[in-house]
């Protein structure tokens, strides 16, 4: 009986290899900004099985790299290609549109292994290319001005075949700035993306923005930084060098803002979101008096004999 | 477990218990190691007999059972549970009241749960335990927190005494998440979990409560002093590395 007992125990705490992958995924996934490789190497040595880890690295990588806009080096070193849904060929090519280049990458070892020139249906007609390369350099010029290292992109993801003014198309500008600094236990990433789209019919450009920033400091501790946010906002279609100007114009704007409504829920934090977890001082604005409790109870016999109190 | 350990310090501690129950099912054979090297969110019953809720943790556990610092009993009731001493029972029951007066002037609410129990070498130990919810629906004055918890842990190990002294070592742990959400500046979560420890040779005069209670409330503000200026400062620095806010400097200008 008692034999019985201890079998069904067992198979009820024995995880099977799907179960195992499905927690070292997990734990991939939720790998702060830059960590991945660290998160990897414990999970690893954890699961003590090659084939277990080499299913769940290869399932989770792609999608962390992809959600992570990470950015790797071709290998010539003649620029970077940046790692996202939109720049996906095939789910190891990236487009790096800037160069017409495609690059081959290995997602789990995070390197750019090859580049190849893009093929023709890879790459917008040249009315798209127009608005594309004018968004690219404007927004070139404001990353290198705003974000000490920042890399971005702009990607056509909708209507790349079409090529004259009358039929609608969409661009995504791809910023991804990311630090990490292990010496000084600190890493962090700012991600935005930025989905334009241009409509003929009522000669618009809707704008919707995406922001998420990350930060990890870990010093004898852990602590993160979570922060997103979303925006909206509108301009008319005009010549594609006027359009990235005041697109750019309206990334800048709503980036701006983000970055000082981060720093004022910062400033906010001592005095007032903190205090409602704890307090600095008590309510008495003195320590508490320790060598003095035997008043609590005195107060509490007081209370009880008058009938007031709880 | 060294992996473990390296993971609990990666995994974004808002989803601390995940990371332990994902880590007890990979590593059973380490899951004392890991329940006791790793802190997770405090849990709260209710004592049916006060009426009050108590905080559940390793030291007042027995099976599946908790005992309750209010009642003394353990719930769901339990026989042959062990049980402190009647004197440090003394202790314990003035360390709960007058530990809920610290609460209630340091948080404004939360809950609190102290428990005791002798160890080996003829001294004892004790825990003191708080659990608060700052957000808006539950105990948060000022309705700020879309969502905000706090969890302190103290361990005190008190020895045995000689010549009116006595060695306190008290271990610290302070977890918490808060979360501010708004239309114009997005959801913005920080979450930590930080421990530290402090050892001290008092005399006994004043008893051990006093002492205890002091070095709690020393640690209590240096944990909350770090998170604040240190940890949360060093996240502000990153994402201002990231991003530089001179630009709101320079845009500012013009008006002035």
């Amino acid at each position: 009986m008692l034999e019985e007992d201890e079998d069904f125990l067992e198979s009820e705490t024995q995880l099977t290899d799907d179960q195992k992958i499905e927690i070292a995924k997990w734990f991939l996934l939720n790998a702060p900004a830059g960590e991945i490789q660290y998160v990897a190497k414990d999970v690893r040595a954890i699961l003590k099985d090659e084939n277990i880890y080499k299913k769940a690295a290869e399932e989770s990588f792609p999608s962390y790299n992809k959600s992570h806009l990470i950015c790797l080096e071709f290998p010539n070193r003649s620029g970077d290609v940046l790692i996202t849904s939109f720049s996906e060929v095939d789910k190891d090519e990236y487009l790096d549109p800037r160069t017409a280049q495609v690059a081959r990458v290995d997602h789990v070892k995070q390197v750019c292994k090859d580049v190849r020139p893009a093929r023709d249906e890879e790459l917008p007609s040249a009315f798209v290319e127009e608005y594309r390369s004018a968004m690219d350099a404007e927004i070139m010029k404001y990353v290198s001005e705003t974000y000490p290292k920042g890399i971005c992109s702009v990607y056509c993801t909708k209507g790349k075949d079409v090529e004259e003014p009358g039929f609608d198309f969409e661009l995504v500008v791809v910023i991804s700035a990311a630090r990490h600094s292990p010496q000084n236990f600190c890493n962090g990433s700012w991600r935005s993306i930025w989905n334009i789209e241009f409509k003929d019919e009522i000669q618009s450009v809707e704008v919707r923005g995406e922001m998420q920033v990350g930060a990890h400091y870990f010093e004898e501790g852990n602590v993160q930084l979570d922060a997103k946010h979303e925006c909206k906002d509108t301009t008319l279609i005009q010549s594609p060098d006027d359009s990235a100007i005041s697109l750019v114009n309206i990334i800048r704007h709503h980036e701006t803002e983000y970055l000082a409504s981060l720093q004022t829920s910062y400033l906010k934090l001592p005095d007032t979101t903190f205090k409602d977890l704890r307090r600095k001082l008590p309510v008495t604005r003195t320590l508490f008096p320790w060598h003095n409790t035997a008043q609590f109870s005195l107060t509490r016999d007081i209370e009880k004999e008058l009938g007031i109190g709880k | 477990m060294e992996a473990a350990m390296g993971l609990m310090r990666r995994i974004p501690p808002k989803h601390t218990e995940t990371a332990l129950s994902a880590l007890l099912s990979l590593l059973p054979e380490h899951s004392s190691d890991l329940l006791s090297q790793v802190d997770q969110p405090l849990q709260v019953l209710c004592d049916m007999e006060s009426g009050k809720e108590f905080i559940l943790c390793e030291y007042n556990r027995d099976a599946d059972s908790y005992r309750s610092p209010w009642s003394n009993k353990y719930h769901p009731p339990l026989e042959d549970a062990p049980q402190p001493s009647l004197e440090l029972r003394k202790l314990e029951v003035e360390a709960n009241e007058v530990f809920a007066i610290y609460r209630d002037q340091y948080y404004e609410g939360g809950i609190s749960s102290v428990y005791m129990w002798e160890d080996e070498n003829e001294g004892f130990v004790a825990c003191f335990l708080i659990k608060k919810d700052g957000s808006k629906t539950g105990h948060g004055r000022r309705g700020y927190l879309e969502e905000g918890a706090w969890d302190a842990i103290h361990v005190i190990e008190v020895g045995p005494e000689e010549e009116e002294i006595v060695q306190y070592c008290l271990t610290s742990t302070v977890m918490l998440t808060l979360t501010t959400d708004n239309e114009s500046s997005g959801s913005f979560n920080l979450s930590g979990s930080i421990r530290r420890q402090m050892s001290m040779k008092l005399s006994v005069s004043e008893g051990h409560l006093c002492n205890m209670g002091k070095m709690i409330e020393e640690m209590e503000g240096k944990l909350r002093n770090s998170l604040d200026q240190v940890y949360f400062g060093k996240t502000n620095e990153m994402v201002c590395t990231l991003r530089p806010p001179t630009e709101l400097v320079q845009m500012k200008l013009p008006d002035a």
